[in-house]
């Protein structure tokens, strides 16, 4: 919702400048991106249609193919198995196009709570997931969250019980990381598309937990 | 038992996938993950030499100390093998 | 004069920061076209990640700080086909200064 701030030129409530947009006066950078753009295309090395097309691509990659991912997983043991060891060819088996992705899955049990982080940049699975939320790319999030994992979660309304055992990921180099969220109680004989409708991104991330039914 | 290792505590300036706040805290090889090129040479348009790359566990108390808010939560990270030593 | 422990900018993990910000914001379209030249340009072998990394590396604190996720990005996109010879500066500059006589919004500038 771009247009919902009261004063364009100024600093969000939470004190964050607003992103240029489409109708605002053009910027430096939009110039770069236009000229960029241009220049490629007029030496051959990519089209319009190639670029809309890898437009397309991404915008078709949300968190919910992550959540069907999940809730295959929840209803059929030997595919989360199959998802913990090699969580590629398990995507690729249900036939998501993730590209070069080397994904990894982590499990939320009763005992253990997952949570994702790239500290260094914003490394994201974004070949299944889609582009990461705003906050994944903070510098708050990736200060925080490896060393006081709890607290930011505390931030992000999940509370967890002093037994669970935390475990971050920090995604330092070729991996991606996707938690499978612990499935939630009262869910017993729902089909895989009502259970995929409680997978939420940040359950993905470990920064939340699944709606419950 | 798992394989115990350390971070480098080297600190060349430039493009290197071993977070400081990790180098020289000791941890445990959850897996290994394959050679992938070194992002160190590939980060500067070089040939990359391929390097093998693991899954090492730390416990929060090794990374943060006393600091840590519950000392056996665990930090994974991704470390190429030439920033790794055996312990 | 002031020493360093080596430490770069870039690498937050452990650093102390304030509370997460949870507000969110929808793509624009050119930041979509941003990331689409990213993805294609390295898929074609023109750079790789970890050359758009290190360029966003090298751009400094204060970038991080004063431009947006894609400004940056599409600073160093053009930073590494700069370096892989694609285009030329004059070239860039030139474009750069014929896109903003076209007018004064990113939908004006572009065709269609």
């Amino acid at each position: 919702m771009p247009h919902d701030h009261p004063d364009h030129a100024g600093i969000s409530a939470s004190g964050h400048p607003f992103r240029p947009d489409n109708d605002t006066p053009l910027t430096y950078w939009q110039r770069m991106e236009v000229a960029v753009r241009e220049l490629l295309i007029e030496k051959g090395v990519t089209t319009p249609a190639e670029i809309a097309a890898q437009i397309d691509a991404m915008d078709a990659r949300t968190p919910a193919n992550g959540a069907r991912v999940v809730a295959r997983a929840w209803t059929d043991p030997a595919f989360k198995a199959r998802l913990l060891a090699d969580g590629s060819a398990a995507c690729r088996e249900m036939d998501f196009d993730i590209g070069a992705l080397n994904l990894v899955a982590v499990e939320n049990t009763d005992d253990v709570h997952n949570l994702i982080v790239c500290t260094l940049c914003s490394c994201y699975p974004r070949n299944l997931l889609g582009l990461p939320p705003d906050w994944y790319k903070t510098r708050e999030y990736r200060s925080r969250a490896v060393r006081e994992p709890r607290a930011v979660l505390r931030e992000f309304g999940v509370e967890l019980p002093a037994q669970t055992r935390v475990r971050v990921h920090d995604s330092t180099a070729d991996m991606r990381y996707i938690v499978i969220p612990a499935r939630p109680p009262g869910t017993e004989g729902m089909d895989s598309t009502s259970l995929a409708a409680l997978v939420t991104r940040d359950s993905m991330i470990g920064t939340g937990l699944p709606r419950c039914p | 038992m798992a394989e115990r290792v350390r971070v480098k505590t080297w600190m060349p300036p430039g493009h290197v996938r071993a977070p400081a706040y990790l180098r020289g805290k000791t941890g445990v090889i959850e897996r290994a993950l394959g050679a992938f090129g070194n992002p160190e040479q590939l980060a500067y348009g070089l040939p990359a030499e391929k390097q093998p790359l693991y899954r090492v566990r730390f416990s929060m108390a090794e990374v943060w100390g006393a600091g840590a808010e519950v000392s056996d939560d665990t930090l994974d990270a991704e470390i190429y093998g030439h920033w790794l030593e055996r312990v | 004069m002031t020493d360093t422990d080596g430490r770069r900018w870039h690498d937050m993990g452990g650093q102390t920061a304030g509370p997460v910000p949870l507000d969110e914001h929808d793509h624009a379209l050119w930041e979509k076209r941003v990331d689409a030249l990213m993805v294609l340009c390295s898929g074609k072998g023109l750079f790789t990640v970890d050359g758009l990394r290190r360029a966003l590396e090298d751009m400094g604190e204060d970038a991080f700080e004063r431009h947006s996720y894609y400004e940056r990005w599409i600073a160093a996109v053009n930073q590494n086909l700069v370096e892989a010879g694609v285009y030329t500066l004059a070239e860039l500059g030139a474009r750069m200064h014929e896109v903003a006589a076209r007018g004064e919004t990113y939908a004006q500038v572009n065709d269609g």
